[in-house]
């Protein structure tokens, strides 16, 4: 118990030790951990003492972090090419260990080998070797504790994914992306107006968003690889709410054009709008089922806001959610079968889940202030949006509620978090 | 009464326009009769009646383009020096609508306010209006940006109701993104709950 409280703080401390990403502002504090942990050693990897980043560290955290795994403490370096004595890792408490290396090209770029091994039956899990420019070895090492967390858990790996998120800074605005991690953040967009509902492409290629920076909300796509960015969405009135198609070819979103908040449909290029909704209330917060068939969505129509969903057409609308008088921001499971959302409850906005099959409601968060949830690509986390001391911070917790971390800042508010798809 | 400044400047205009037709004066009388104190009380009938003359005096001023450019010049002058926009006592520099917790109503206090600004963009059809609802900090940032649509389509029916063009205003929100209060009180909260009029 004890070693394990150690190296979380190693682990904390490590995040902190960068100088070169003295920037990275998000810092995670780990605050509950899962049942039925898988103990595993991450040896330090050969040569990653000269390299930007430690993959070792960043692999551990990861894993850590996720509520899974039990680091047994391995802080001798181990190659990926060594023997490994199986049977004495075995006797300390390790099911698995990871070994590896770094290599610096000539080129520049790194190469990252690993091996994972299983010290019940000294068998090796898996193991590969990859080339990565500098600016990717965190996300190399990502990759391999995604490699790690899919091979013991049998579930896929979501810390080689970004996140993105509305940084408020004194008067600046900023959009960002980052590591799933927070770490390494990059601005998309920075604006003296507000900014909010970020939404990825489901290539992860894009970002849709509102921004406020023409005294009104307006509906831009930006791509992340150039900054060339198109405006969705500058109609008459409000222009809010994006929510991707899961094929990527259109959106939909709120329009005020007609009067009332709405729902509409739009292709991604910013043409062919149709109005889906026809309700004398507020109708926004689309948000496609994985199988891109319905749009669940927020409605006041029947008094207080609660959850609907309706068919592509606008047709066969259903409520969703029946407890509570204040039910807002659906997020569909990527399985289709959970439904993430904001409840207020005795004054307080909290995080539920509610089991779609069953019906079954499950409050996932603790604090009072909460907003935007949004799944990770596994479904095994929501990430969203709570406040801290009067400050934004993210919050991640499993959807069993078992787990929980926070990605703080220390300088700044953060709100809207929305967390990317897998990508390659 | 700063009301009777805003009568000098019609009573103004209304000579220009009297000098290409006599029919137009005949036409303009009832809209300056209700620049008066008594706007509060103003109905309907009277709105759909001003929309009747505006477009009555602009097929005039097409039809003269001499006098048009006369007028605008006058219009001009007035602006610089006597529109009522910029009287800063005035029932036009009121330019907030405050709404009760969870209300989308515009209440009865707001009403003068409203007409007001409905008699001025009726008779300056050139002007156009931003409405830009607010709610207060609580809740998502969705669902309060279409909550601050409510309160700003409230004021915009309310101005078109008394016969302000649709092309003139323009509905928007700004959710909870641009508070006027910080701070997590009822003071906060109720000064944020609001829509302003932009000129």
């Amino acid at each position: 118990m004890i070693k394990s409280c150690l190296l979380r703080r190693v682990a904390v401390l490590s995040l902190l030790s960068f100088p070169l990403f003295a920037q990275a502002q998000l810092r995670i504090e780990i605050s509950g951990v899962g049942a039925n942990q898988i103990p595993i050693a991450i040896a330090k990897f050969a040569d990653e003492d000269g390299a930007p980043h430690s993959p070792s560290n960043i692999i551990r955290s990861d894993l850590e972090r996720s509520g899974a795994f039990r680091l047994i403490d391995a802080p001798e370096v181990i190659a990926d090419n060594a023997p490994i004595q199986a049977a004495n890792w075995k006797s300390k408490g390790a099911d698995a260990i990871v070994v590896g290396r770094i290599n610096k090209l000539a080129n520049g770029r790194f190469e990252l080998r690993y091996r994972l091994v299983d010290t019940l039956r000294g068998t090796e899990l898996s193991s590969f070797v990859m080339t990565v420019q500098p600016q990717f070895l965190r996300f190399g090492a990502h990759k391999i504790a995604n490699d790690i967390f899919y091979k013991l858990t049998g579930v896929p790996g979501a810390f080689a994914t970004r996140i993105a998120y509305i940084v408020k800074a004194g008067t600046e605005n900023r959009l960002e992306i980052a590591d799933s991690d927070g770490e390494s953040p990059i601005a998309v967009t920075r604006s003296s107006e507000p900014l909010i509902s970020p939404s990825w492409s489901p290539d992860g290629t894009k970002l849709a968003y509102v921004s406020f920076e023409r005294k009104k909300p307006i509906i831009f796509i930006q791509e992340l690889a150039n900054s060339k960015r198109i405006v969705l969405a500058d109609f008459k009135g409000s222009n809010s709410a994006p929510a991707w198609a899961p094929d990527g070819k259109s959106l939909a979103m709120a329009l005020s054009r007609d009067g009332q908040t709405q729902i509409y449909l739009i292709e991604a290029d910013g043409s062919n709008v149709r109005r889906l909704t026809n309700s004398s209330g507020i109708d926004t917060e689309p948000r496609f089922a994985p199988d891109g068939q319905t749009i669940y969505f927020t409605s006041d129509r029947n008094g207080g806001p609660q959850i609907f969903r309706m068919n592509l057409d606008g047709s066969d609308v259903k409520r969703v959610t029946f407890n509570g008088s204040y039910n807002i921001s659906p997020r569909v499971s990527p399985d289709g079968k959970m439904l993430a959302y904001i409840s207020r409850r005795e004054g307080k906005f909290q995080l539920y889940i509610l089991d779609l099959t069953n019906s079954q409601e499950l409050r996932l968060s603790e604090t009072g202030h909460d907003e935007s949830p949004s799944f990770a690509p596994n479904g095994k986390y929501i990430m969203y949006a709570t406040s801290t001391a009067g400050r934004g911070a993210l919050a991640v917790v499993s959807t069993d509620g078992r787990v929980r971390y926070n990605l703080s800042s220390k300088v700044g508010n953060i709100r809207e978090p929305t967390w990317g798809p897998f990508t390659n | 009464m700063r009301s009777s400044k805003f009568f000098a400047v019609l009573l103004a205009s209304v000579m220009v326009l009297s000098a290409c037709s006599s029919v137009q004066l005949d036409k303009k009388a009832p809209v300056e009769d209700r620049t008066g104190s008594n706007a509060a009380t103003t109905s309907s009938n009277d709105s759909a009646k001003t929309g009747a003359a505006n477009d009555g005096s602009a097929d005039s001023r097409a039809g003269d383009k001499n006098a048009q450019n006369n007028q605008n010049a006058q219009n001009n002058q007035n602006a610089q020096n006597t529109d009522p926009l910029n009287d800063a006592t005035g029932m036009l520099a009121k330019r907030s609508v405050y709404f009760d917790f969870d209300s989308y109503v515009v209440k009865d206090e707001f009403k003068p306010v409203i007409e007001a600004h409905s008699q001025y963009l009726i008779k300056n059809t050139d002007r156009k209006i931003v409405i830009q609802g607010n709610t207060d900090e609580r809740g998502g940032s969705e669902y309060n940006l279409a909550l601050g649509q409510k309160r700003a389509e409230a004021v915009r029916r309310a101005l078109n109701f008394l016969g302000v063009a649709d092309s003139q205003i323009e509905a928007v929100s700004f959710g909870k993104e641009k508070p006027k209060a910080t701070g997590s009180n009822e003071a906060a909260w109720a000064e944020n709950r609001r829509a302003d009029i932009v000129y």
